[in-house]
């Protein structure tokens, strides 16, 4: 007669432990996956720390904000950007002007009109394919448009133009998904109340997606607001504080730049290092703040929560 | 229909043809002003590496080396930022706190908000220097590998492809992240917890559910930032070093021009039609192969999603 000891299970476990090789793998999954994530924050930090660390020595000064370059020499201390920081918020202001009525039209028309239809599917494709056309490649539609067919002088306008191809894909983008996430109940009950379509998308949709589509808005200015390439091509750089967006040549901040990296020497300490990354610097400050401002502006006009 | 309704059809309507028309006017445009100068090229356009535009009667030039340091910038910035991108997007989504993961999430999307002028400067200034030891030791111990062999801007080891890559590697993390993480997270939850209950580690879950799932997004994305690498312009044009009487030769540790950065730094060649239109017709190229690398990825993940 044999008797059953309670001290250890009757069958084996069902259950395996995970197996030292499996754990093994698991953990080398872990920490690549982690050390991927560190690379990529390395850069980051550091370029925002080389910008912040390089461009601060001129920073503080009123004069930075307050003048152009236009009075003194290329290897002169003193001076400002004020002419560069007007002519990157003009060129972007003009371009919005443009793009962002564009852009909304666009995503109205995919979402409340083409749903479904075979342009409503070209025009999404289209988009795609416009959101991956090279900056330069937009310079050069513009300059063959502008500047050759039309015989038009190079100009801040010009800039703005190029800087429209590529801001049209991302309102797109960004409002036609804000336009998608408006629930239909909403649409229903307006044409339930007699109200016309195209009344139901200005007085309900929009304004439901409002804050979403304005947040995509601002941080599709900001990133136009950096490009460089339609800069080289289609506007010649100005020491001088220049309005006037249909003539003669206007500065910018990333034009600043780039014209002080090929005019000036770039090397430690020089007024040629201090002006470059002093305009970086400025130029990552104003993009922050429309940032921020995208941030505020869509909290405010965000539909009321119960 | 009411006239209201009818004039915000049309002009909707209207928006989405002029976006589809866009594309078509740039190819037209492009060809039209490129015409001339290929007429007045004495060199072949496709195979010849000269390019000597300033006399417009009497031009030759070719993109045969401005499309190998094109591609190959390219390729050493995906080969550095495929492996690194899939990691951070399986970071995101599988094993970030939850809490974080939007915070992380935004810190990567901020890369994408640097102006590439910028990375362009930090990348020769600042970031060359840095891995100059790396770069030499990598030519020095593996030169007779043609890919690592001395390059024609030789000694300097900075304004080369490699570096290039190296900042293009990074403007490409936040593009195909983004993608390929939107893919990853619509990975369906039972498939992930029936996993779990099969006692799949973490890794196991990852590797029998989320990246089978998402390989077509993850591969569309990578195709996307090679779109977007191929264009790049001023971050390259401030980086590589123009070598003198020497081209592209198949090192890393070359310098050189993509298409994009010749036409960015010689914008003040653009004095005349026949002269500019030898840019253009660069620019031409550069638009059909975005082209036709944004329409495949394009294709790729639709055609993924189909089934």
């Amino acid at each position: 007669m044999s008797t059953t000891s309670l001290s250890s299970p009757v069958t084996t476990p069902a259950f395996q432990q995970v197996s030292l090789a499996r754990k093994a793998k698991n953990g080398v999954a872990t920490v690549l996956v982690w050390l991927s994530f560190l690379i990529a924050v390395i850069p980051l930090v550091w370029v925002l720390y080389t910008v912040v660390a390089n461009g601060i020595t001129r920073i503080p000064f009123s004069n930075w904000w307050t003048e152009d370059l236009g009075s003194v020499l290329s290897d002169e201390v003193g001076g400002g950007v004020l002419h560069a920081i007007i002519g990157t918020l003009l060129q972007g202001i003009v371009c919005a002007i443009i793009a962002v009525p564009l852009g909304l039209l666009v995503s109205i028309y995919l979402v409340e009109y083409g749903r479904g239809t075979k342009l409503a599917k070209v025009t999404t494709f289209m988009v795609d394919i416009l959101s991956g056309v090279p900056s330069i490649v937009a310079a050069l539609f513009i300059y063959a448009l502008w500047i050759t067919t039309f015989g038009l002088p190079r100009s801040a306008f010009a800039v703005s133009l190029a800087l429209v191809l590529l801001m049209i894909p991302v309102v797109v983008r960004s409002s036609e998904e804000m336009l998608r996430i408006v629930p239909d109940d909403l649409r229903e009950a307006s044409y339930a109340l007699g109200v016309p379509k195209w009344k139901t998308i200005v007085k309900i949709v929009l304004p439901t997606a409002l804050s979403g589509i304005i947040s995509g808005v601002m941080m599709a200015l900001a990133r136009v607001m950096g490009e460089t390439a339609p800069l080289l091509v289609l506007v010649g750089y100005s020491a001088f504080e220049h309005w006037n967006i249909f003539k003669g040549e206007m500065a910018s901040l990333p034009l600043l730049m780039n014209n002080e990296r090929v005019t000036n020497t770039m090397s430690v300490g020089t007024v040629g290092f201090e002006r470059i990354w002093g305009a970086a610097l400025t130029l990552v400050i104003i993009i922050a703040l429309i940032n921020l401002l995208a941030t505020v502006i869509s909290r405010v006009v965000a539909p009321k929560k119960k | 229909m009411r006239p209201g309704d009818r004039i915000f059809k049309n002009l909707t309507t209207g928006a989405g043809i002029f976006v589809v028309a866009l594309i078509g006017l740039i190819g037209l445009f492009l060809l039209v002003q490129a015409i001339p100068a290929l007429q007045a090229n004495n060199a072949s356009f496709l195979f010849s590496r000269a390019w000597s535009t300033n006399d417009p009667t009497n031009m030759s030039f070719g993109i045969l080396d401005l499309l190998q340091v094109t591609i190959a910038t390219s390729l050493v910035a995906l080969i550095i930022a495929m492996p690194v991108s899939l990691g951070i997007a399986l970071f995101l989504t599988q094993y970030a706190p939850k809490r974080l993961a939007r915070a992380f999430a935004y810190i990567i999307d901020l890369l994408a908000a640097v102006p590439s002028i910028i990375f362009g400067l930090w990348g020769i200034l600042v970031l060359a220097p840095a891995i100059e030891p790396f770069a030499i030791w990598i030519n020095e111990t593996f030169s007779w590998f043609p890919v690592f062999a001395p390059g024609n801007v030789a000694p300097s080891v900075r304004g080369t492809i490699f570096t290039a890559g190296v900042v293009l590697a990074v403007m490409l993390l936040p593009i195909i992240t983004s993608l390929t993480r939107e893919v990853f997270e619509r990975t369906p939850t039972p498939h992930i917890e029936g996993a779990l209950a099969l006692g799949a580690t973490r890794w196991e879950v990852i590797r029998t559910t989320v990246l089978p799932f998402g390989k077509a997004g993850y591969i569309g994305a990578s195709m996307l930032g090679l779109g977007r690498a191929l264009g790049e312009t001023i971050a390259l044009a401030v980086i590589l070093l123009i070598p003198v009487g020497s081209f592209f030769d198949w090192s890393v540790f070359d310098g050189g021009a993509t298409f994009a950065s010749k036409i960015a730094s010689n914008y003040s060649e653009f004095n005349n039609p026949t002269s500019a239109g030898a840019y253009i017709a660069a620019g031409l190229v550069l638009f059909l192969l975005t082209f036709l690398v944004n329409f495949a990825a394009r294709a790729i993940i639709a055609d993924k999603k189909g089934d």
